[in-house]
């Protein structure tokens, strides 16, 4: 089972610390005493329904110790399981609850956006949601588009191509940044895709996973999948836009929530993020590389869920490929924002603590914009420099002149 | 496709695909995780004891590898070593490293001891020990696992080969921090690199100054900007500082992957950490492609040369399983020097020679894989680092030589074939 092949990889540890050098966590706050003690050591200690260290709450699950880890300990996995039963034995706040839903706060925002993005700008009423609820009133919230993507995708008549692959868009690019969505869309059918736009597409439960609320985290996964695998079991890939979600079907569900459905299996095998869809069709030679010059400086961030897939920065490579552009890899560990981790009142100033060298790193190069794959770091980018942050595909898109 | 995959992030696999990228040709560097030089303490051991102590690698190594036929030196050659060590010396910009293949420093470790290095970072040279001295270690109170005492009383005791006498005394100092019981190293090197941290600790240490003595600190002095550290401090102390190696996880060992990795990201390298190479294509003696576990899938990284440059036993490249079977685990290569059932495999005490530890892979002169016949296993293969067969490099203080030398020829393999 894969529960046994998380757990049991905590005995390959060899307290070596390499973990602990990489957390940004308790690089910012003395709360957390960092991954290899609330993992492969604290777990020892973990039995059944206890949880002996409450710190363990503090872990912004970016994911870095499992990344970094030479001996293959999945210290993430590890503490992500093991915070579901300190959250269930402490029990779960509302405000997790809620802000772990995105889609349901988006479905119900997105007919009244303008009032909805008006109330959540409202200072003296992000006061009051931060009393009640525990949102922290200078978290980055989204704004809702007020449009969604679904409703563009239905609408559009893309050229009928010979080859056919699945976009997998999540609740950003749905119901935030439908922009994105239609320039993934433009990117892939000039590279000559006919791109499937799924309906029906709802959030992939990360958010939920995160704050510990596995059941229901798995009902997501599991109408998600239900949409997505009868394309996959037509042998059609799918990439994702969202770093975080395309990684939640590759491995989380599995490897954290411990889900094994069919459905999930052939979903996971064809997800691919864009980004390294695009890579490996350049290099297969098959990636159209007429691209106009763009005179820009950037920094890029590369965000903690995309280490997850496993496949270096593919971004980087797709940057390699336009002319003029200049693209500044910041190198820095995590924006802080880690999905919901920075919204919360007790955990807002950890995050931008956690976020701050990136930051300044990215102000001190006074750029025109930054760029992100992630969009939950985008959000906690632009928050804090007050600098536009894109997803790569904006520069791509730019320079195919699309 | 790319030119060179290499597999493994420690000194040989940065090595290997850095030179390679130097020639024009497209790299990319996939590991498992980070590893050895993290682990290790930042310098370059070429050859420490051969058996006795050496005071030059480059005097002591024809007659080590005459009486050690089948040492990775015997097939790198002292040429190709001493070229790679040049050629790692200009890696380096401010943070610079000293030394040569001629002579071995001899430095503290961290309880003390004497290693003997032939290239160190800057920040570590003034620690030789060869000429005797006087010396002040200062330990920092809230860093665990250093001893400034137990360093003190040993390399006190030290026999220098000149005989030269050695005194030394510690003192604990107690640097100003936000109230955390203790602190890694990395989070003090991260405290060193802020210049007002940097003056705090000066000015306590001024005040236990006496006569000449040179100053050795833990190796924290900064990781983003160790040479201003160094160099500050040096100043503000108005004598030589140095640091010592500490215990796991490394600084200088971090310096070093951070710089080495940066050129080689800068020069349009591609680096894939976190991902475990499981196996190989292959079609007939060629390897067309590694095959990777990443998530949700196996993924073919296909090249036209690969370097394996795992590392060995310690870091999983090569595992023994129950019944004492050998393998190593990404193209399946034969491994050399395992001792047959019935001999001794391991030493009756930690410290002794381990005659499984000199398993690994025997390679050619052009460090390609051998099979027992002594025949090439794949032409498109080179192999690099601590999987090759033959070293005992814990014993002969030889790692970082053996890595650095066969990452450099490798690539030169590479290269010609290339070209």
């Amino acid at each position: 089972m894969i529960e046994d092949l998380i757990r049991g990889s905590l005995d390959h540890c060899i307290k070596c610390t390499i973990c602990e050098s990489h957390c940004p966590v308790s690089r910012a706050t003395p709360l957390f005493p960092g991954p290899k003690y609330v993992g492969p050591q604290a777990e020892r200690f973990r039995t059944g329904d206890t949880s002996p260290d409450d710190s363990l709450d503090y872990c912004s699950g970016c994911g870095i110790c499992t990344h970094v880890c030479p001996q293959g300990v999945k210290v993430a996995e590890i503490n992500s399981r093991a915070r579901r039963t300190l959250k269930e034995s402490k029990g779960i706040r509302l405000r997790d609850k809620v802000i772990a839903r995105p889609s349901l706060s988006a479905k119900l925002a997105t007919p009244v956006a303008p009032v909805a993005n008006w109330t959540l700008r409202s200072k003296p009423i992000r006061a009051a949601i931060e009393t009640t609820a525990g949102v922290d009133r200078r978290a980055p919230l989204p704004t809702f588009a007020g449009r969604t993507f679904q409703k563009w995708a239905r609408k559009h008549e893309g050229p009928k191509l010979g080859r056919s692959v699945v976009y997998f868009h999540g609740c950003s690019a749905n119901w935030f940044e439908p922009d994105l969505g239609a320039k993934t869309v433009a990117v892939l059918e000039h590279n000559g895709f006919n791109v499937i736009v799924p309906k029906g597409q709802d959030c992939c439960g990360l958010p939920l996973q995160s704050n510990g609320l596995f059941d229901d985290a798995t009902g997501y996964v599991n109408r998600l999948v239900a949409k997505l695998a009868p394309y996959a079991r037509e042998g059609y890939d799918i990439v994702a836009t969202s770093t975080s979600c395309g990684l939640m079907l590759k491995r989380e569900a599995h490897e954290i929530l411990g889900m094994e459905s069919d459905d999930l299996r052939v979903v996971s095998e064809r997800m691919y993020d864009i980004c390294e869809f695009l890579l490996d069709l350049h290099d297969r030679g098959e990636l159209k590389t007429e691209m106009a010059p763009l005179s820009l400086k950037v920094p890029y961030h590369v965000p903690c869920q995309q280490r997850g897939h496993e496949m270096g920065k593919p971004a980087l490579g797709l940057f390699g490929l336009i002319p003029g552009l200049e693209v500044v890899d910041t190198q820095r560990t995590c924006c802080g924002i880690a999905g919901t981790y920075g919204l919360k009142k007790e955990k807002y100033d950890i995050a931008m603590e956690v976020g701050r060298s990136l930051f300044e790193d990215i102000t001190g190069m006074e750029p025109e914009l930054s760029v992100c794959d992630s969009e939950t770091c985008r959000w906690q980018i632009e928050h804090a420099t007050e600098i536009p942050s894109v997803h790569p595909i904006e520069l791509l898109h730019r320079s195919y002149g699309l | 496709m790319r030119d060179v995959l290499v597999v493994g992030i420690g000194m040989s696999g940065l090595t290997a695909a850095l030179r390679c990228q130097e020639a024009g040709l497209s790299v990319t560097l996939l590991a498992k995780g980070v590893g050895s030089t993290h682990l290790a303490p930042g310098t370059i051991d070429v050859l420490g004891y051969g058996p006795d102590l050496v005071e030059s690698p480059s005097q002591a190594l024809p007659r080590f590898i005459d009486g050690s036929p089948e040492h990775p030196y015997a097939r790198i050659g002292v040429d190709a070593l001493s070229r790679s060590l040049e050629w790692f010396g200009e890696r380096f910009d401010a943070y610079r490293y000293t030394g040569a293949v001629d002579e071995n420093l001899l430095l503290p470790t961290a309880i003390g001891s004497i290693k003997p290095s032939a290239l160190v970072p800057e920040s570590l040279s003034a620690g030789d020990l060869r000429n005797g001295g006087r010396f002040l270690i200062v330990g920092l109170r809230q860093l665990k696992d250093f001893f400034p005492a137990l360093v003190a009383q040993n390399i006190a005791n030290a026999k220098t080969p000149s005989g030269a006498g050695i005194s030394a005394r510690a003192v604990q100092i107690e640097p100003p921090t936000n109230g955390e019981p203790d602190l890694s190293s990395l989070a003090f090197a991260r405290r060193f690199d802020e210049p007002e941290f940097l003056d705090a600790v000066a000015k306590q240490i001024g005040a236990h100054l006496d006569g000449d003595e040179s100053v050795g600190l833990p190796a924290v002095l900064g990781v983003q900007h160790p040479h201003e550290v160094w160099t500050g401090l040096q100043d503000a102390l108005g004598r030589p500082v140095f640091e010592i190696p500490s215990l796991p996880p490394s600084v200088p060992g971090m310096r070093l992957y951070e710089i080495l990795r940066a050129q080689f990201e800068a020069g349009g390298g591609r680096v894939v950490v976190g991902a475990e190479a499981v196996g190989a294509d292959t079609d007939g003696d060629r390897v067309t492609a590694v095959r990777v576990a990443a998530a949700a899938r196996i993924k073919p990284y296909p090249a036209g040369h690969f370097v394996l440059a795992t590392g060995g036993f310690g870091s999983g490249a090569i595992e023994m399983g129950a019944n004492w079977s050998v393998r190593e685990k990404v193209f399946n290569l034969p491994v050399a020097g395992v001792p047959e059932d019935g001999n001794e495999r391991f030493g009756p005490r930690y410290f002794d020679a381990h005659p499984l530890s000199r398993a690994g892979i025997r390679v050619d002169d052009s460090l390609r894989p051998l099979d027992d016949n002594g025949n090439r296993v794949y032409a498109n293969v080179t192999v690099v680092g601590a999987c090759l067969a033959g070293s005992e490099a814990w014993r002969e203080k030889s790692g970082e030589g053996i890595s650095l030398s066969s990452g450099y020829k490798a690539a030169e393999t590479i290269v010609e074939e290339q070209t």
